[in-house]
């Protein structure tokens, strides 16, 4: 499937959403609302069976989930962008259409500190005890002790 | 993180046959690293494995993100160990990507065979080291004797044994030795002569066999579901050779299979990775003798500024897809940088495939994730 053909059908699903095709591959972004039913059609419809990469940037004002996503079968790529709030960033996790999604976001959680709904078991991965609430890849994080910048 | 009282009481309660909790690690032979597995266990039959990570984990991308693009490229050679090459090269791909830099075809030509002889190393040490798990100590020595010989060549050129930072952006740092072409050729045919050796010691031993196979079952879905890549996937008989199916450098002129077994159990992975050793010796081969004349690095500026925007790249690592995704702010350093780790997304599978299986398979299991703890921490 080519990218005109995606983004035909990524409109029809999510009127609103807004696409990038500078990069490599096709970029979509949604809202937190719509993320969710189209992250289901993705998976089921739209044989997008690959979730190769799934992080966070944060950009001061707000913060970006990136779903980076591949069809082991017909090869198309598709990279997908939800904004989120700084103060209580929340977002309904894929973990269960994509199951390596429940590492990524417990990583996400407590790098960024993004809730992902429902999640079956969302506790901290990396960071040992107490770090809640201190998320050390947020831009404004700064430890006086472990000094992070060079 | 440490609840492990907390499951041990709870779960006992609620079950009057009693289930007991084992920590594996942080400091344990099977694990290679300093990796902590939280077990849950039914008389010796296994419910749950949750690793506990963290141990090791440096904030490698935090780190980057006040490094330039020359100099992030050295802390990458501390993620995976075994493959520092590769994650030199995804790196110093990524930056050309985004500089739109052509590299030289020498470089290209000599990184495909650093990369090479990197995979070979790493997947000897496995070996040996999968070997040892299963409680056979010999074979680690065989493995060791061809990669303590492969480090030596590495070590003439680049100047290291494990982490090379030879790969930079445009190229690689200074050319081969001298004596390169001919020591990988000598290499070559030691291990030629030696390669008989791991199928008599170990493939073809019936007690090895019989500990490995049927253990550790990963459908082809679930491995694509969890993210798997690189030799695991491949063993279930997912093609996902990154160097195949999204070629960079001269890998879609080369000649050279892309390995695939579909049993899905840890004895289809053992024979994916034993099988990948011949096809590098055959990439290694082609390419010996066929080093073009040139420029080992190309021309480019010494501080780079890489243009607004975003860029991803892959490459196969000895553990599978590395990717590397740069967001760029337009300035010297990366605004965000983050690693895909092959290694992260293997160990997700190791809860699902050792459920209900017996503790005694756990690490016969687990060996063949081929987990490296750096990596998966970062």
């Amino acid at each position: 499937m080519n990218n005109e053909a995606l983004q035909a059908i990524l409109t029809e699903q999510v009127p609103d959403a807004t696409f990038d095709t500078s990069g490599e591959w096709l970029n979509v972004q949604v809202s937190v609302a719509a993320f969710r039913p189209l992250a289901e059609k993705l998976k089921k419809e739209l044989q997008f069976n690959f979730l190769f990469c799934l992080t966070c940037v944060d950009w001061k004002t707000h913060l970006t989930m990136v779903y980076h996503l591949r069809s082991t079968q017909e090869g198309h790529h598709l990279v997908v962008k939800v904004n989120l709030d700084t103060q209580q960033p929340q977002i309904h996790t894929v973990c269960d259409l994509w199951r390596t999604a429940e590492f990524h976001e417990r990583e996400v959680y407590e790098l960024f500190g993004v809730d992902s709904l429902q999640h079956p078991d969302l506790r901290l991965l990396i960071l040992p005890d107490g770090w809640e609430g201190k998320n050390p890849l947020r831009k404004d994080f700064d430890d006086p002790v472990n000094m992070i910048k060079l | 993180m440490y609840q492990t009282t907390d499951i041990l009481v709870n779960e006992t309660a609620n079950d009057p046959m009693g289930q007991m909790v084992i920590n594996v690690g942080p400091q344990h032979p099977a694990t290679h690293g300093v990796l902590h597995l939280v077990i849950t266990l039914n008389g010796e039959t296994i419910q749950k494995v949750e690793p506990h990570l963290g141990y090791i984990h440096r904030s490698i991308e935090k780190m980057c993100e006040s490094l330039t693009y020359r100099q992030f490229i050295y802390v990458t050679s501390r993620m995976d160990y075994l493959s520092s090459h590769i994650n030199n090269h995804a790196c110093a791909l990524c930056v050309e990507k985004g500089l739109q830099v052509e590299v030289p075809e020498r470089a290209q030509v000599i990184r495909v065979l650093m990369d090479e002889l990197t995979r070979i190393a790493s997947h000897e040490l496995w070996w040996g080291a999968m070997a040892m798990d299963l409680g056979a100590f010999t074979p680690f020595f065989h493995a060791f004797r061809e990669r303590e010989t492969i480090n030596d060549i590495m070590e003439e050129t680049c100047g290291a044994r494990l982490t090379m930072n030879y790969m930079v952006p445009g190229g690689v740092m200074h050319d081969i030795h001298p004596n390169f072409q001919k020591r990988v050729k000598d290499f070559l045919q030691l291990y030629k002569q030696k390669i008989h050796e791991y199928d008599e010691l170990v493939t073809g031993n019936i007690i090895f066999q019989n500990r490995m196979k049927g253990v550790g079952y990963i459908s082809p879905e679930d491995a694509i579901s969890y993210g798997c890549s690189g030799p695991v996937a491949r063993g279930s008989g997912v093609s996902c050779d990154v160097r195949k199916h999204f070629p960079y450098e001269i890998y879609d002129k080369l000649q050279f299979d892309e390995v695939l077994e579909t049993a899905g159990d840890s004895f289809a992975r053992y024979l994916v990775r034993v099988k990948e050793m011949h096809q590098s010796v055959r990439i290694v081969e082609q390419l010996i003798d066929n080093i073009p004349e040139g420029d080992f690095q190309a021309k480019t500026k010494a501080v780079l500024k890489l243009p607004k925007g975003e860029f991803y790249q892959r490459v196969e690592t000895a553990r599978g897809e590395l990717g590397v995704y740069i967001v760029s702010e337009g300035g010297t350093t990366p605004y965000r940088i983050k690693f895909r780790s092959p290694g992260f997304s293997n160990l997700s599978i190791l809860d699902h495939m050792t459920r209900g299986s017996k503790i005694g398979d756990l690490v016969a299991a687990m060996g063949t994730l081929d987990l490296v703890i750096p990596d998966i921490d970062r």
